[in-house]
């Protein structure tokens, strides 16, 4: 564990710890997006820079402000907004599922095998990422595509003026 | 000197000092000596920006323009920086201290940042990342997060306003921006930005190989170039600001020297979007004829952008600003569909033989489909002359 990935994971950690225990909902986001920061730091770190770029794109350009914008236009989220309880009335199933996802990651972690993928650090260029999308992989990138863009004419359909009734 | 001597002397310069500098201390004296001139030349272009600026506006309404300070007024941008940082540094008392002190600095690293991989000459690059183009607009879309941060920390109703207006905006327009950039990365087979340079600055003729001299990019490019005045908030796009009607937008509340941060991360941008153009569709560096290829790479980078920034001062002073309405039904009704028509195009190009055929058939397809979606778009709107009732 070198230190830059001890500060790194510092940094990821802290953002998520912080997004669940503070009080403002924007601030919740934007601590949240400093973990998605965090994260994409240690895609680059990894020498992905594909998915740590990616990563940034995705995460801060897009779901952190839909998210700040969902927050706004739902509740008021003034800086002094209503606080509210730190555990929430459901909190011992939130805990379980919790608990539940890091079994199942930590299991796939445990039981796969490490030592023969570590190695050697392939070269992954992003047009070897493409490739493998455009050949391996076409099928569920398609499936993908499709799915987005039913999502895509659904959200258009769902926003449209609705039709006055004869 | 040789014209590559001079062509390469800040490259040389480099390795030099680096010769002189211990073997643990390489890596970092590295980084600093690629970003220090950045640091320095991009906001020295900033402060020589504003007063060209307001000079060239001054003129556009019939005016002088700044001329008191300095020889002919280029001395302002001293007396302006001066000023806003002997202002005060006002908080406002209901505003969220700590965003409302990260915003602008995260606007002006993200602004900065950006700049890693643009390549401002020959060899001169700070890191020619595989994945470039993304790593740029990455960067670019940390910039909306740091004015929502802006707008929303400073708890008041029109900065609140200004955000919500600036980061539709920039969501809406970034959609062309990155789809007129994609046509450029199908043809040349890379998300490199040094690659694409390279393979620009290829000479038949003595006229060289930019993507600008194609359909898809001319198409490609002015579609960028609307898309990046709308990013970076100018006019006439600049509803953000819109001093009528909320006054400055998202940076209301600030004062002092983070209002002139703001700025610094505005044109800071803008240098940097026209930089991204002029490396996708202008080919970096490289000369426009292959008979000029002795004046050095950088002249060349410079020569585009201050030609960029004449044109984003004489349309500020020439357009009006769009209504809201206006400005997002061009991106989504308009500029949408021709861009994923470009990337349809580019496809098609790709995979037609060379000859005049591709060009008549790639043209047409561009051009018709343009002309017909203008004028269904303009027909609904029923465009009439507008009368005024007491103005008359």
């Amino acid at each position: 564990m070198s230190i830059i990935f001890l500060i790194l994971a510092a940094i990821t950690i802290t953002g998520a710890s912080a997004a669940m225990g503070l009080r403002n909902l924007i601030h919740c986001v934007l601590a949240l997006t400093l973990g998605f920061v965090g994260l994409a730091m240690l895609y680059l770190e990894l020498g992905a820079q594909f998915v740590g770029f990616t990563q940034i794109l995705v995460y801060v350009g897009a779901v952190a402000i839909l998210s700040v914008f969902a927050i706004m236009m739902t509740r008021s989220a003034g800086p002094d907004a209503e606080a509210e309880a730190a555990l929430s009335a459901s909190w011992i199933s939130g805990l379980v599922v919790a608990g539940a996802t890091f079994a199942v990651l930590a299991w796939a972690i445990i039981t796969s095998n490490i030592t023969a993928a570590a190695s050697a650090q392939p070269e992954v260029s992003v047009k070897d990422i493409g490739n493998a999308l455009m050949h391996n992989y076409a099928v569920p990138l398609e499936i993908m595509g499709l799915l987005l863009t039913a999502a895509l004419i659904g959200a258009v359909i769902v926003a449209m003026p609705q039709e006055k009734a004869p | 000197m040789t014209p590559q001597t001079v062509d390469q002397i800040f490259v040389i310069t480099k390795a030099w000092i680096m010769g002189h500098v211990p073997g643990a201390a390489q890596p970092i004296a590295s980084a600093i000596l690629s970003v220090a001139p950045v640091l320095a030349v991009f906001p020295l272009l900033f402060a020589i920006t504003t007063v060209l600026e307001r000079k060239g506006l001054g003129r556009m309404q019939n005016r002088y323009g700044p001329n008191r300070v300095g020889p002919y007024g280029f001395l302002q941008p001293m007396a302006d920086g001066i000023k806003s940082l002997t202002k005060e540094d006002i908080i406002p008392r209901s505003a969220d201290a700590v965003v409302h002190f990260l915003a602008p600095i995260l606007l002006v690293l993200a602004s900065f940042l950006a700049y890693a991989v643009l390549p401002i000459g020959r060899n001169m690059v700070i890191a020619d990342l595989n994945a470039g183009v993304l790593f740029f607009f990455a960067i670019g879309s940390m910039v909306e997060l740091a004015v929502f941060m802006a707008g929303w920390s400073s708890r008041s109703k029109y900065s609140l306003l200004g955000a919500m207006r600036a980061v539709a905006q920039m969501i809406s327009y970034e959609i062309p921006l990155v789809l007129s950039a994609i046509v450029i990365i199908m043809a040349a087979g890379t998300l490199s930005t040094v690659a694409i340079v390279n393979m620009q600055a290829v000479y038949t003729h003595g006229l060289p190989h930019w993507f600008l001299f194609t359909p898809w990019g001319f198409c490609g490019f002015i579609l960028f170039m609307i898309a990046a005045t709308a990013e970076s908030n100018r006019s006439p796009f600049d509803l953000p600001e819109g001093e009528s009607e909320i006054i400055a937008g998202y940076y209301i509340e600030y004062s002092g020297f983070k209002f002139a941060l703001f700025f610094l991360g505005e044109y800071l941008g803008m240098f940097a979007t026209s930089g991204l153009a002029i490396t996708l569709f202008l080919g970096g560096w490289s000369a426009p004829f292959s008979f000029l290829t002795w004046i050095p790479s950088y002249i060349w980078f410079f020569l585009k952008l201050l030609a960029f920034i004449a044109a984003f001062i004489w349309v500020r002073g020439t357009f009006p600003r769009l209504r809201m309405d206006q400005l997002m039904g061009l991106a989504w009704k308009f500029m949408l569909p021709m861009t994923l028509l470009n990337v349809f195009d580019v496809g098609i190009w790709h995979l037609m033989p060379h000859g005049i055929l591709r060009w008549i058939v790639c043209t047409a397809l561009l051009v018709i489909p343009a002309l017909l979606l203008g004028r269904a778009l303009t027909r609904k709107q029923k465009l009439q002359v507008r009368t005024y009732r007491y103005a008359d």
